[in-house]
Formats: C-alpha cells, sequence, structure tokens
C-alpha cells in the first residue's frame, strides 16, 4: 500500500460551500486497491459532506476528483456508480417494503426485452442476488424477504450487498457499525475484510475506535472542514485519533 | 403449550402474505354474499351489476390515478377538479363543432396537462406538500372549468363521444338476451387496470414508484430521478382523470358544473379502504379495485335497501376507520420494530 503505487480515487482541494457557511476547504483524500481508509471527526467536521460529495450527491464548489488516474466530474450518484464507486449509507438507503432482491438492483434493474416493452426480470433479480449473498457468505432466509422484516445487522449486510453487487472498485461506508447489536458489529467487519481482500478499496467514516483498528489501513482525521492528520494505523494510537477528533495533536 | 404457540405463531407467518394480498378481496366476498341474502332477487340480477360497474367507472379511474400518488407517498386533491376541467373542454370543444376524434382526445390531453402542471409545481416549487400544491389546482381547475363555461351546463353529445360512458356492447351472440349485454366502461375498466398493474409491477419505473414511497433517499441514491418520476406519476394521474371525464361525458351526456364534486375524497377512500398506505410504498392495484368496488356495492346495496344516503355516509366513514384499524394490528404483527 505504499503511496507510489498510483490512487484508485483520489479527491484534491474539495471545498464545498452551503450558502456562507463553508462545510469544506480544501479536502485530500486518497485511497488504494485493496485498502481500507478510516475517516474520522467530531459531527459537523465535514465527514458526511465528503462523502457525499464523493458519491456525486453534492457537487464540489471548488476541487478535482481524479479515479485510477483520470478526472471525473460527477453529476449524480448514476455517474459515481457507473465509474464502480459506490456508497453504504448511515440511514442505509433501503427501502423498507420492497424485498432484498429488489433493493440489490434498485435503479439497475435486469429486465427481459419483449419486443414491443421492457419487463423486470424478477427469476434473475432472485438468482443474481441468492449469488452474490453467497458470495459475500449473507445468510438471510430469502431474497424474497422483505427488508423491513430484516434486524439492523442483516440491513447493513444487504446495504453492503448493494453496493457490491456491480463490481464495484470502491466502497464508501458512512458509519457501517453504528445502528448494530455488538454480535452483528463483527460480521460487518468480517464482511469490510472479505472486501478489502478482494481487491476494493474501502473507505469507512467511524466514530468507533474498534472499528477503524480493526480494518482499516490509514485513518485520516478532518477538523472543522479541512484536513487535520493522517497516519498509517501501524504509526499511530487509539488515544492519538481520539486527540485529532478533538483538534489537539 | 409452547410448541402449540409456535404452530400458530408460523401458521400466521405463513398466512400473513396471502392476507396481505388478497384479504381485501375477502372482505369484498363477504360483502357481496350479505348483500346477495339481503336482496336475493335483485342484487345479483344482470341488470344490476352491470349498474354497479358503471356506476363505479369513473370513480375508478380517479381511484387508481389518485393511488399512483399514494404510493409514492404524496396526495392528489384536486383529481375531482381535474376530471370537472377536462369535461367542460369536452363540452366546450363539442359543442363548437369539433369531430368526434378530437372531442374524444380533448379531455385524455387536458387531463394529462393539469397532472402535469400539479407535478411539475410539487417539484419545481418545491411545495412542502403535495397536499397543498393539489389543494390549490383543487380550486385553480374548478374556477377554471367554471371560467371556460360560464358556469352552466353543456348538454348533448355525439354518440361516438358517449361511446366509452354510455356503449354497449351486444352478447345476443352468445345465446344470451337483449338486456343481458356488456357495458363498455366495464371492459374499460378491465383493461385500464390490467395495463397499470403491469406497469405498477413489472416494469422499472413501477418498482422505483414504489421504491420512493419506501424511502425517497434510498431512491435517489439509487439513482433515480425522484422528480422525474414523481412527474410522470401526477400527469399519469390527471390523465386517468382525463379518462374519468370522458367516461362521464358519455354517462351523463353533459358537463355540468358539480361534476366530480368531492370525488376526490371518494378516489382516497377507495385506495385506503383498499389497503394503501399513506405512508407510501404500499397497496396494490387489485386492492384499489376491491376498495372501488367495496364503495360502489355498498351504496348501490344501500339504494336497493332504501337506507338513507345519511346513513351511507356513516357506513363508508366506519369502513374506512375500520379498514385502517385492521391495516395497523396487520402491520405491528407483520413488521420487525
Amino acid at each position: 500500500m505504499s503511496s507510489t503505487i498510483n490512487p484508485l480515487l483520489e479527491a484534491k482541494g474539495i471545498t464545498k460551500y452551503f450558502g456562507t457557511i463553508t462545510a469544506l476547504e480544501n479536502v485530500n483524500l486518497k485511497v488504494h486497491a485493496g485498502e481500507c481508509l478510516g475517516v474520522v471527526g467530531d459531527n459537523g467536521a465535514g465527514k458526511s459532506t465528503l462523502m457525499k460529495v464523493l458519491s456525486g450527491l453534492y457537487k464540489p464548489s471548488a476541487g478535482s476528483l481524479f479515479f485510477q488516474g483520470k478526472e471525473e466530474i460527477l453529476e449524480s450518484p448514476r455517474d459515481s456508480q457507473n465509474l464502480g464507486l459506490e456508497m453504504v449509507y448511515q440511514d442505509l438507503a433501503l427501502a423498507g417494503n420492497l424485498p432484498i432482491g429488489e433493493n440489490i438492483f434498485l435503479g439497475r434493474e435486469p429486465t427481459k426485452d419483449l419486443g414491443f416493452i421492457k419487463l423486470l426480470d424478477f427469476n434473475k433479480i432472485k438468482e443474481l442476488t441468492n449469488a452474490h449473498l453467497d458470495k459475500l457468505k449473507i445468510n438471510v432466509k430469502s431474497a424474497d424477504q422483505k427488508v423491513e422484516e430484516l434486524s439492523g445487522g442483516q440491513r447493513q449486510a444487504v446495504a453492503i450487498a448493494r453496493s457490491t453487487a456491480f463490481n464495484a472498485k470502491v466502497v464508501i461506508m458512512d458509519e457501517p457499525t453504528a445502528a448494530l447489536a455488538i454480535k452483528e458489529v463483527g460480521k460487518v467487519l468480517d464482511l469490510i475484510n472479505s472486501l478489502k481482500k478482494t481487491g476494493v478499496g474501502v473507505i469507512v467514516i467511524s466514530h468507533r475506535m474498534d472499528d477503524i483498528f480493526t480494518v482499516c489501513d490509514r485513518v485520516m482525521a478532518l477538523f472543522q472542514g479541512t484536513n487535520f492528520a493522517e497516519a498509517n494505523l501501524s504509526n499511530t494510537s487509539r488515544d492519538e485519533v481520539i486527540g485529532w477528533i478533538m483538534g489537539k495533536k | 403449550m409452547e410448541d402449540k404457540d409456535k404452530k400458530i405463531v408460523s401458521l400466521h407467518l405463513k398466512l400473513m402474505p396471502y392476507l396481505e394480498k388478497y384479504g381485501i378481496l375477502l372482505l369484498l366476498v363477504i360483502m357481496i354474499l350479505v348483500m346477495h341474502i339481503l336482496q336475493p332477487d335483485v342484487f345479483l340480477s344482470w341488470r344490476n351489476v352491470t349498474n354497479v360497474f358503471k356506476q363505479i367507472s369513473w370513480q375508478s379511474m380517479l381511484a387508481l390515478g389518485v393511488f399512483m400518488v399514494i404510493v409514492t407517498a404524496g396526495i392528489d386533491l384536486s383529481v375531482g377538479s381535474i376530471m370537472m376541467l377536462s369535461l367542460m373542454i369536452l363540452a366546450v370543444v363539442a359543442k363548437a363543432g369539433a369531430p368526434w376524434y378530437i372531442v374524444v382526445i380533448t379531455p385524455l390531453i387536458a387531463g394529462f396537462l393539469c397532472g402535469l402542471f400539479n407535478g411539475l409545481g410539487i417539484t419545481l416549487l418545491r411545495m412542502p406538500h403535495p397536499f397543498i400544491m393539489t389543494l390549490g389546482t383543487l380550486y385553480i381547475f374548478r374556477g377554471t372549468g367554471n371560467l371556460i363555461s360560464g358556469g352552466t351546463p353543456i348538454s348533448g353529445f355525439t354518440d361516438e363521444v358517449r361511446y366509452l360512458g354510455h356503449g354497449r356492447i351486444d352478447l345476443q351472440w352468445l345465446g344470451l338476451e337483449k338486456s343481458q349485454y356488456l357495458p363498455v366502461s366495464l371492459v374499460l375498466i378491465a383493461i385500464v387496470y390490467i395495463i397499470f398493474w403491469i406497469f405498477l409491477n413489472h416494469s422499472k419505473t413501477g418498482k422505483w414508484i414504489y421504491a420512493i414511497g419506501g424511502n425517497p433517499n434510498a431512491a435517489r441514491a439509487s439513482g433515480i430521478n425522484v422528480n422525474k418520476i414523481l412527474v410522470i406519476v401526477y400527469s399519469l394521474c390527471g390523465f386517468l382523470s382525463g379518462i374519468g371525464a370522458l367516461i362521464l361525458a358519455g354517462r351523463t351526456d353533459s358537463g355540468y358544473p358539480n361534476a366530480g364534486l368531492q370525488s376526490e375524497l371518494d378516489a382516497i377512500a377507495a385506495c385506503i379502504i383498499g389497503g394503501a398506505s399513506f405512508f407510501g410504498g404500499r397497496g396494490t392495484v387489485l386492492g384499489v379495485f376491491a376498495g372501488v368496488m367495496i364503495m360502489g356495492i355498498l351504496r348501490n346495496g344501500l339504494n336497493l335497501m332504501d337506507v338513507s344516503s345519511f346513513w351511507q355516509q356513516v357506513l363508508i366513514g366506519s369502513i374506512i376507520v375500520l379498514a385502517v384499524y385492521i391495516d395497523v394490528l396487520r402491520r405491528d404483527l407483520g413488521t420487525r420494530k
């Protein structure tokens, strides 16, 4: 994971204003293939705004994004998805009233062409869903189960499965373990580790030092919308990272 | 003892999906049976059954439109006014001597444009809730309808214009009597409902409509253009109200200022009775049809028994509350908290 290899995703000088409020100022970030970057910071430090810029939900006021060395302008989440840049939102961004399979393929549903009309291919959705859940070793009763019937950990697993169903190269996770029971946290962290092994670059935003120190290779701290500190995990400690969050070096 | 409880729970879990899907049909069948027992000679007669379908024909269009809107967690209060305005435009165009194919298509276009206006208002003007936009257009459209017609009824349409609302499909070739015909409006209801069933359940756009109702943020994060879908939904709702206007023109042979007055509330009631959730994302086309039928049969049956229309209001209101309470109970059991 040396920084001499080209990063998979790199953000340079990202600045974002909301009216007169400066949410991000000149923020840099990079993540390599197979690497997990932890992003920490206090509430309002700009973590979520940065992630929304990376996923194409917000357009930055200034700064540029490079994906595999090429500059990209993201107009919508669809653009970032097309690049292989996927986001797992804190509020999970799942539709509880739809089954697991339809959530995983939401917006990108496979269809069968009847010549004059294109209809959803439910068999294919089910087939692909089962194969994908098996690959990630996620256990659910059936791909037809509605998401609202699942536990928090299962929902998080579905959200992660959703983000990786289309050959994702970078997966960004916003507080992936925040709403989970303790025994479910381990499963989600295992899932992140297995994603890394497949060469996916992972960005984890988290408040939990346990998460950061279990799955991340590198950690960076935001403070009041700017880059504050950054280090490889092996060169830092929990106490130091907690200090960064509070703005102390 | 514990085993027995487990069995009840698992049976309950197995029955749940069927109850959720077909429970409302059960209610409909029970109502039909009760009415049949109370009015054995009349209720299930050919004449009365076709009458029920003719009576619900235009309401069923409004209800289907409002249903789609409710699935997105929205509301359309203007459908009755859209129908009235479309009807008045049809009447004015017909009186001006336009050929029948122009007259027939005008309410559809007018309805669609009214719906488009609602959709663009809600999304572009960023109204805090569709209730407000469509409450506004409830007045705007009805006022416009009265302005263009002078607030007086306009009657007398050609047979072609009246075909969808008034036409009959003769079944004498099946060996039936002349009085045993099929109303064209019944066939129209069937066709429109099947088309929208396919649209909502088997097309991408239909799935996205449900997803928006379930969680608009999820839809947005999935790259779905939520505003575009909402504009489509309100436009289609207006279009269906336009079909309602065409049917009503056929049935009544006139455009009149009170057309569709309060029918938006009937449409909403039919959706709610049919199991659609005000929070969005829930409900079926079949359910809406059942909801429309239940209201139609209730009115028809009570009329047959000479019950005062005041009692009809009380009963329909009670059914709304009861149907939703059953829904609340069902969801308590079915959903993980």
